[in-house]
């Protein structure tokens, strides 16, 4: 199981997924800012070798983070936890993984991507006898451009587009761009930006099923690319790949806007434990 | 243009790059992000400092690194985010560096007359490794983690863009 698990963190940081890929090489052949095209043809480079040579296609392997919906039927829900940061040890000296777990007081770094609340395991318990676990690793160039903006219910959605697009642009080359939001509307302040990690995990491309939700995520995708912050932050067409939103009812007071920043490097894959025992692994 | 440059860089070297321009970086170069950039600044005000910094090039990289039977074998090593080495980089240009590689950009000031800044796509590790021909040296790792040691490293032809030149011309938007 351990191994199985090791092997999903192997893919996510040495295989960039297929949508992203895509998304990419349409960003190549569509730039024509000379800069631009050095860094999309870098990474679409960086991206062969990465899975070629099963090394990681970014140095900064980030912060190991698994979204696990726990089926309660389980007879495994004991062990997962164990299982999840003994094979961050072990993907960190077999992949291996940078290690970027460093203690808040002391600076030091434990050596292999564990310490106190790492990795960090984000637990949902669901019905049925599966369980299925999400690898998100996340870099922190990215990481350091996640935003929370509590809106008033007045500024909604428009606010939401003003503060978007803004701290886009604030960013500027820092989180590696072309990048993909995840945001995440409602709930409350942690639930927010909770909302707009998991939205990651949705492949590019792919909307959210409300119609209306749909809509503004491409409305978004458009204001974004029109700043034209371009890859790296040098200038071009392309500044997200897309733009995820989720969200939750809100409080009538309240309209929380979680933002993540992801860079282009995407990094997923997915684990599901059967009751018998059985795993698969895919991305 | 596309240049060859060997590090050292001479001042001649680096005052003719224009932003825009690509350059083949060979020899050595030095990684250095948060932590190291205070131990170099603190060593070097003791007039300690283990490595001479004049014409050097230094790399904003934590890279992945695989132990070896005879050293270190440098698997993934592309830039981290500069930004956060702003309040240093007076300082570390005062000790005769000519150039830094990072991504993101950098505050422009602080070259004029006297450095460039060089970008090498963000992400694109497994690419960067490919230009490292070998580990020469390693300082403070024990003391400040694989990511955060400073790691000195002969490159071959890094292929990187001059993304601020001295004149305070600069590529970032």
């Amino acid at each position: 199981m351990i191994e199985a698990i090791v092997e999903a963190i192997r893919l996510a940081v040495t295989r960039i997924p297929d949508d992203v890929v895509l998304a990419l090489r349409k960003a190549y052949a569509e730039e024509e800012n000379e800069t631009a095209r050095f860094n999309l043809g870098n990474i679409i480079k960086a991206i062969d070798l990465g899975f070629a040579d099963r090394v990681p296609v970014c140095q900064d392997t980030g912060t190991v983070t698994f979204f696990v919906e726990a089926g309660v039927g389980s007879p495994f829900l004991g062990e997962v936890r164990g299982w999840l940061i003994e094979a961050t040890r072990r993907a960190t000296e077999e992949i291996p993984l940078r290690p970027n777990a460093v203690d808040v007081l002391t600076g030091r770094n434990s050596g292999d991507n564990t310490g106190e609340g790492i990795p960090i395991i984000h637990w949902e318990p669901v019905p049925g006898d599966r369980i299925r676990i999400a690898v998100l690793p996340k870099g922190g160039g990215s990481e350091n451009c996640s935003a929370l903006a509590m809106l008033t219910p007045a500024e909604g959605w428009k606010g939401l587009t003003r503060f978007v697009v803004e701290h886009v642009k604030a960013c500027g080359g820092k989180p590696c761009p072309p990048v993909i939001l995840g945001i995440g509307v409602g709930g409350s302040a942690d639930y927010a930006l909770l909302l707009a990690k998991k939205a990651l995990l949705r492949k590019v491309g792919e909307r959210n099923p409300n119609g209306r939700i749909a809509k503004i995520e491409e409305e978004l995708l458009t204001a974004v690319n029109s700043t034209g912050i371009g890859p790296m932050g040098m200038g071009g067409k392309t500044t997200a790949l897309d733009v995820k939103i989720e969200v939750a009812h809100r409080h009538p007071a309240s309209f929380p806007v979680g933002l993540v920043v992801q860079c282009w490097a995407n990094r997923r894959a997915f684990i599901e434990i059967k009751p018998d025992g059985r795993v698969d692994v895919w991305q | 243009m596309a240049v060859r440059l060997r590090t050292p860089l001479s001042e001649e070297d680096v005052l003719k790059l224009k932003a825009g321009d690509i350059v083949h970086l060979s020899g050595i170069i030095y990684t250095a992000r948060d932590s190291a950039h205070r131990k170099i600044l603190e060593l070097a005000e003791r007039g300690e400092l283990p490595f001479d910094l004049n014409g050097a090039v230094i790399y904003h990289c934590g890279p992945v690194v695989r132990k070896t039977s005879n050293g270190y074998e440098i698997l993934s090593a592309g830039p981290t985010t500069s930004a956060r080495m702003n309040r240093y980089l007076d300082e570390i240009l005062s000790l005769g560096v000519r150039g830094i590689i990072g991504k993101g950009g950098m505050d422009v000031g602080p070259f004029k007359d006297r450095a460039v800044y060089f970008s090498f796509t963000g992400g694109a590790g497994s690419l960067a490794a490919k230009s490292v021909k070998r580990v020469v040296d390693v300082l403070w790792l024990e003391e400040l983690g694989i990511p955060e040691a400073v790691w000195v490293l002969e490159v071959e032809d890094f292929p990187v863009l001059v993304a601020i030149d001295s004149r305070g011309n600069s590529l970032y938007r």
